[in-house]
């Protein structure tokens, strides 16, 4: 044996794929600026302006939340959409007006939510369904019941209850507050828990996983649990905000196919067990300012639709270019 | 002296479709022994040991952990009874530190929170049982440590675990001499603190080396099991259970050894350097070193998958650059890849459409897919015949033969096309030792028919046994030729480099 130190590691280099959300994001907020600098529209550039970006992003944001955990850990949630317009309606049936029925709903809804969540994990890891099947059949199924009880705006959310839309400290709104907190609740849990760390090891490698000990159906379960239940939770808010609930809101917002463009966007691996939350919400913050930007410049709704499509299969083939694995 | 076994599996049965694993094999192991678990390759070793460790429930028999019978059901149950196992196939986390996979799914909690600081003290602590050598600091990705650190973090972390019985399989495959040696070091001073050791190896020196017994298996059943270690010799006529001389076949004559079919000057791309390679027709050519020298990456090459960024290649003479996999197959080269069921099978198709697949991707792009300018079915069921697939009907889904059978039927795919070179990838990784035989057998049958075979091995003996001549690679460059009558430790020497360091 000779004493000659062994370097057991490669010279350590500029991981790309590890800086992709941070740099986009920048790039997009650079582009915004020569923009609206560009065009002599100064007033964009307020704080107030930039507050009134970030809020049109809430629903996305607390939806796309929950799917990073689900894609985190492998799996997918094609159901979000359908448990948004669920809780939006349930959330003003139940309250009906009454300030006092505010809390029974928030709790039927948020059960709702778990409940969802239970059936997607189970019929996924159980079952062993495809996540994209099962979490569309359990979306066709949510947003079947739901048309054939209610066709309008259901049912109507108190005055109190607007607050959480519509009231704010400053011009910072309750809600925005509402979304960072939970972002920092999410990043608490996946860096500092040992479910945390469990959702990257299942999702890194399922059989590792399962060899070191780890209940890797528990972990799924619990992805689609925390999914479901962002998604409820962002029904809740959506409620508030149109100050009732209709069958087609969570349709109409596309959310399921944006939150998971949103996780992507922000450096989430679909194959699972690499990403986190502050990617995910560079992500919603870059197709806010994205919006922004086409407001600002004027562009035509559909020409815009055709530009967000391009802007998110350039996004991901700039990182799968970019990093040395495949990045979806 | 030798204490009541920790562990004892008794009479343990276990099938998966198509393939008998192992039939009534019985294995003890006792506190501070290392018991050495012999066998060839698709002995059915591997098999059980995940029976021991929770990943397979047996057909048959019992597993006892100190005289108690067991029924594990998750890897959870024997991880919680004190069984750790270093797999063969790494099951680390590239995305996440080294510590984070030491501790992987028992992290330390202080308050409900991880305790990472506990974790990367307890890593170093660990890891300083490897000696200041491996400086592998715990806050270091998985991904960024070449494959001998990788292997020393999955030691690491069975050691981590105190566990009562510790498997280690082939743990020293990816290792360098100074690195074996300090793993034989450790494995001395479990045994000294009372762990059981599993350690399952094809290396009589390692037997000799550490072992206090030996068992062998082969094609699943236990053929010879001694309580002192015996001259190699005897081990190895109990794990392969013929003489060599049976089980390779005859190395090609002189004469038999053509002119130049494929030769490479100056050749290198992003993990190839400077390559220069001559195959001849009805030559084998054996290709070893350590997991990533570039053995798969020259083949990878020559097959247009990875191509030669400088140098040139020429076939039949003529110089060819060989761009796509399309581009080699249509110059008159095959590859039979090494992960078989990733790379080479569609398992849910018929025996005969994965015989078919490469020729039909030749017929015209709206022309009937039989009629290529290869071959049709008829000539494909010959061909399954001649290469003796064992199938009810070629009309069988592929997945529901044995490893054997599946690389015949993928050599018919190729000899469908009468390549001029055929490049073997891990040949017999996974076959049952029968079969092995067979496949040594019809890639002579295949050289002595004009080809220029490039296999590539892991597995020394093969390569010593079924070659006409040997390179060995590291680091992306050929560092050396042999003939065939080279020893393992030659090969390895060259492998490794005489220098301690390995680089990935």
């Amino acid at each position: 044996m000779t004493d000659t130190p062994l370097t057991a590691s490669k010279p350590p280099r500029f991981r790309f794929d590890r800086h992709a959300s941070t740099i986009l994001l920048l790039a997009a907020i650079a582009i915004y600026i020569v923009l609206v600098v560009a065009l002599g529209q100064t007033r964009f550039l307020t704080l107030d302006n930039l507050v009134a970006i970030l809020g049109r992003s809430i629903t996305l944001g607390i939806t796309a939340i929950g799917q990073t955990f689900a894609i985190l850990v492998a799996s997918i949630d094609l159901s979000v959409a359908s448990v948004i317009s669920a809780a939006a309606v349930v959330t003003s049936v139940v309250m009906n007006g009454e300030p006092s029925m505010m809390l029974p709903a928030i709790l039927a809804v948020l059960s709702l939510g778990a409940v969802v969540g239970l059936i997607n994990g189970l019929v996924i890891t159980k079952l062993e369904v495809n996540p994209l099947i099962a979490t569309l059949g359990m979306s066709l199924i949510i947003q079947g019941v739901l048309s054939y009880y209610y066709n309008n705006f259901a049912g109507a959310v108190p005055a109190e209850f607007q607050v959480f839309a519509y009231g704010s400290v400053g011009i910072v709104p309750y809600s925005l507050i509402f979304m960072f907190a939970l972002a920092g609740l999410a990043w608490f849990v996946l860096r500092f828990t040992r479910f945390g760390s469990d959702i990257y090891s299942v999702g890194g490698n399922q059989d590792a996983a399962r060899l070191a000990g780890i209940k890797t159906a528990r972990v799924v379960i619990g992805a689609h649990v925390i999914c479901s239940l962002c998604a409820a939770i962002a029904g809740i808010y959506l409620a508030s905000r149109l100050r009732s609930g209709a069958p087609w809101i969570g349709a109409e917002g596309v959310y399921d196919l944006e939150s998971i463009a949103v996780v992507v966007i922000g450096g989430t691996v679909l194959a699972g067990g690499r990403g986190g939350i502050w990617g995910t919400m560079a992500g919603v913050i870059i197709f806010s300012l994205i919006d922004s930007i086409f407001n600002v410049a004027g562009v035509d709704a559909f020409v815009k639709q055709v530009l967000r499509g391009i802007i998110i299969i350039a996004a991901v083939a700039f990182y799968a270019a970019r990093s040395q694995r495949p990045v979806a | 002296m030798i204490d009541a076994p920790v562990i004892e599996m008794r009479g343990i049965s276990k099938s998966f479709p198509g393939v008998k694993a192992l039939r009534g094999v019985s294995f003890a192991c006792a506190r501070g022994e290392v018991h050495a678990l012999c066998g060839e390759n698709g002995a059915g070793k591997s098999t059980l040991i995940k029976i021991l460790s929770g990943v397979y429930r047996p057909d048959a028999g019992e597993v006892l952990i100190d005289g108690k019978a067991q029924h594990f059901s998750h890897p959870q149950n024997a991880l919680l009874a004190g069984i750790s196992v270093i797999y063969q196939e790494f099951s680390l986390l590239r995305e996440r530190t080294v510590a984070q996979n030491l501790f992987l799914g028992r992290e330390p909690l202080k308050n409900g929170i991880i305790d990472s600081r506990a974790m990367i003290t307890e890593t170093q602590r660990v890891l300083a049982l490897f000696g200041i050598r491996h400086r592998i600091k715990p806050e270091t990705l998985v991904a960024d440590l070449d494959v001998a650190s990788q292997q020393m973090v999955e030691i690491a972390k069975a050691i981590s675990l105190n566990a009562k019985v510790i498997v280690m399989d082939e743990p020293t495959a990816a290792l360098n001499e100074a690195e074996c040696e300090v793993l034989f070091a450790l494995v001395d001073r479990l045994r000294a603190s009372g762990t059981a050791i599993v350690y399952i190896t094809h290396r009589m020196r390692e037997v000799t080396r550490i072992a206090n017994r030996v068992t062998v298996i082969k094609d699943g059943e236990v053929t010879a099991s001694f309580d002192t270690v015996p001259a190699p010799e005897v081990i190895v006529r109990a794990m392969v259970g013929r003489d060599i001389s049976e089980y390779y076949p005859e190395p090609a004559a002189p004469a038999e050894i053509g002119k130049p079919v494929l030769t490479i000057a100056g050749g290198s791309n992003a993990s190839l350097r400077d390559i220069d390679l001559e195959l001849r027709a009805g030559e084998i050519v054996g290709f070893a070193g350590l997991q990533g020298a570039g053995r798969t990456a020259l083949a990878m090459a020559i097959f247009g998958a990875a191509p030669l960024t400088a140098g040139t290649m020429t076939l039949d003479g003529k110089t060819v650059r060989l761009l796509t996999p399309r581009d080699a197959i249509r110059a008159g080269i095959g590859m039979l890849p090494g992960d078989r069921k990733a790379s080479a099978l569609v398992l849910m198709q018929s025996v005969r459409d994965n015989g078919m697949l490469t020729a039909r991707s030749f017929a015209h792009a709206l022309g009937r897919r039989n009629s290529n300018r290869f071959i049709g079915i008829e000539g494909m069921d010959g061909l399954l015949d001649q290469m003796k697939v064992r199938a009810p009907s070629y009309e069988q889904e592929m997945r529901f033969l044995s490893g054997g059978n599946q690389q015949k039927a993928i050599v018919a795919r190729w000899l469908a096309l009468r390549p001029k070179v055929l490049i073997f990838i891990e040949p017999t990784r996974g076959i049952d030792v029968d079969t092995k035989a067979s496949i040594y057998h019809l890639m002579r049958d295949l050289a002595r028919g004009g080809a220029a075979v490039m296999m590539v091995s892991s597995d020394l003996p093969e390569i010593l046994g079924a070659s006409d001549r040997i390179v060995v690679m590291r680091d992306g460059r050929i560092v050396g030729q042999f003939d065939r009558t080279a020893t393992e430790a030659e090969l390895m020497l060259a492998a490794t480099g005489e220098a301690a360091g390995v680089a990935a």
